[in-house]
């Protein structure tokens, strides 16, 4: 079985600066690191070898600068078998769309007759999760989302578990197929050693717009239909009002009472 | 190209259908529709895609829609996105609206990216805010980024139509006016339209408490402060006196304490509540992303430094275990009160 997991290195969570003058992200001195929640994915597409009996060759594809293939090799260290950078200037500025163009172009072209496509729910940096839909759209494969098991997985089909409001559901569909997945369907190992000698001294490919045949209007910011247009910090800090429990007891429990009831401190924005 | 875009009118916005009712962030969507049709001077439709909810379409129509697109079919009783997809794809090339909303759920949020790559149009997710730039004639979108430290505004110069998902519960609903007439269109479906590669095999239910998180308006939510499984015990009686819905943290999650359904925060869920109570959580980047449109933040912690009191619009520094029976005894005063 063919499997084709997608990443995205994402700026470490914990270390996002926002510039208070211009609102725009500080990324100088920032450490990225893989998505933490395609993590979830490269774990899978793993475990789902191993279910396999090890029948199954393991891809993994990342779109970034040319540093992003850290996050192709951290992956390879995880038990990715076979790793590719799809690495161009005019794939930069790209939004989900032209993202996603360029990813479904280069599975059709490097891995030709893919059987399951696995990713993270959402990117922790751009937090839209419209990837992997829009991935399965362009190659006309149907997408399950916000997957937290896959409790059957044959040659030809698969049924999986759908976190959804209020409860989950199971469903069923032929592969090949794209699964998105959520945190909850499996726990990450962590590198071992042997994986990150093997992932260090893997090739990885870095493939190129030309390589793969695109046509230049549908990538990058050209190929995209939005536009971001303004970016300002969030009003993240209120001016709260702090009360210390030993002091009035009383006090403050009678404050979060009224509080619960009160009407909100800020206007609607 | 801009006599091309200029074919595109009307303001559209999806229902949402859950086990077989229009769920009310549909009402959510209108409010947000009917501001966006007003400035552009336009009809506001709204389409529902279900299986006997034709007697529900008035609720749309009391709402705010001037038009409702009906797709009844029984081969549409549960969400699927191939059949969904299709019909909708189809409406919206004959009918060229050049807005179309829809809920940022999990039915929104995998349907509308297909509906971009079949429509070759824009997709923004999860706003938080919706304007229309006059001069220009094009939506404004309004949506927290890189973990709710930024706003950024997006727009869709050149795709129609210009699409958005929607944060639930940034909107209230307009209140329902029963005299309001509007026009109910049937949509004529035919067998290749309602077939699906996917099938749902079952739905299974998840025993929480109160509402599931996206739709509750009161959260409490536990943190590692709790120190103890054996403790839960005490957030779940406040969450039960306030009628609200019990969240967590990562932290807690990966203890065991709850399931991965009640985590809120950049691996979990983004939540829109009226009232947040965080207990015992410290307020770490990730879980705080989750948390930024409640429209109150409290805060309980021991430690006076930690992050959430940077949020909070009340915070008590001090010993969960005793606060929380003091409050819990307080509000069943309350609550003991008014039923007398």
């Amino acid at each position: 079985m063919e499997i084709v997991v997608l990443v995205k290195q994402v700026p470490a969570t914990d270390q996002v600066k926002i510039d208070p003058e211009r609102g725009t992200m500080i990324r100088e001195n920032i450490e990225s690191e893989l998505n933490p929640l395609d993590l979830f994915a490269v774990e899978e597409a793993v475990r789902l070898k191993e279910r396999l009996d090890g029948e199954a060759n393991i891809n993994v594809l990342s779109m970034g600068p040319a540093k992003a293939v850290k996050t192709v090799r951290d992956a390879l260290a995880r038990g990715c078998d076979q790793g590719w950078l799809l690495s161009d200037r005019k794939f930069a500025g790209a939004d989900t769309w032209s993202t996603s163009f360029t990813l479904a172009s280069a599975i059709e072209k490097l891995v030709p007759g893919c059987d399951l496509i696995l990713c993270g729910e959402r990117a922790t940096d751009g937090d839209t999760g419209q990837v992997g839909p829009m991935v399965a759209t362009f190659l006309g494969l149907p997408v399950l989302s916000f997957v937290s098991a896959v409790e059957r997985l044959d040659q030809g089909a698969l049924a999986a578990r759908r976190e959804v409001e209020g409860g989950s559901e199971l469903v069923q569909c032929p592969l090949p197929a794209l699964l998105s997945v959520v945190k909850a369907i499996n726990h990450p190992r962590l590198p071992n050693l042997a994986g990150k000698r093997r992932a260090k001294a893997a090739e990885v490919p870095v493939v190129t717009a030309e390589q793969l045949e695109l046509p230049v209007e549908k990538l990058g910011l050209k190929g995209s239909p939005t536009r971001v247009v303004k970016v300002s910090k969030s009003q993240l800090s209120r001016q709260g009002r702090i009360l210390n429990l030993e002091d009035d007891p009383t006090a403050a429990v009678e404050a979060l009472v009224a509080f619960f009831t009160s009407p909100p401190s800020a206007p609607e924005a | 190209m801009s006599n091309q875009l200029d074919q595109y009118r009307g303001v559209w916005t999806l229902a949402e259908v859950r086990q077989g009712k229009i769920h009310p962030v549909s009402f959510e969507l209108l409010a947000w529709g009917q501001s966006l049709a007003q400035k552009l001077g336009v009809e506001l439709a709204s389409v529902v895609l279900g299986s006997g909810v034709g007697d529900q379409v008035d609720q749309l129509i009391a709402h705010g829609a001037d038009k409702v697109y009906l797709a009844d079919d029984p081969a549409l009783l549960d969400f699927g996105v191939e059949p969904q997809a299709g019909i909708l794809t189809d409406l919206i090339k004959q009918h060229k609206p050049e807005v179309l909303l829809g809920s940022a759920t999990t039915t929104g949020r995998t349907l509308l990216p297909v509906l971009a790559i079949t429509l070759t149009t824009g997709l923004t997710a999860d706003c938080t805010g919706l304007d229309i730039d006059l001069t220009e004639r094009l939506l404004i979108q309004t949506r927290p980024a890189i973990g709710g430290n930024v706003m950024a505004t997006i727009k869709t110069p050149t795709g129609r139509p210009q699409m958005a998902t929607v944060r639930p519960k940034s909107k209230r609903p307009l209140a329902a006016d029963p005299a309001r007439s509007g026009e109910v269109i049937k949509v004529e479906l035919g067998p290749e339209q309602l077939a699906s590669r996917v099938k749902r095999l079952e739905f299974t239910p998840e025993e929480t408490v109160g509402a599931p998180l996206q739709d509750a308006e009161v959260i409490v939510a536990c943190g590692k402060g709790l120190k103890d499984v054996k403790n839960l015990k005490l957030v779940t009686e406040l969450t039960e006196i306030l009628g609200g819905s019990l969240g967590a943290t990562r932290k807690a999650i990966d203890l065991g304490w709850l399931s991965y359904s009640h985590q809120i925060g950049l691996s979990g869920k983004t939540v829109s509540p009226k009232l947040y109570l965080g207990c015992g959580v410290s307020g770490a980047v990730q879980h705080l992303a989750g948390i930024t449109s409640a429209e109150k933040i409290a805060a309980i912690n021991s430690d006076p430094e930690a992050a959430i009191f940077q949020v909070a619009d009340l915070g008590v520094v001090g010993d969960l275990f005793q606060a929380l029976p003091l409050l819990v005894e307080r509000l069943k005063q309350n609550t003991e009160g008014s039923a007398s």
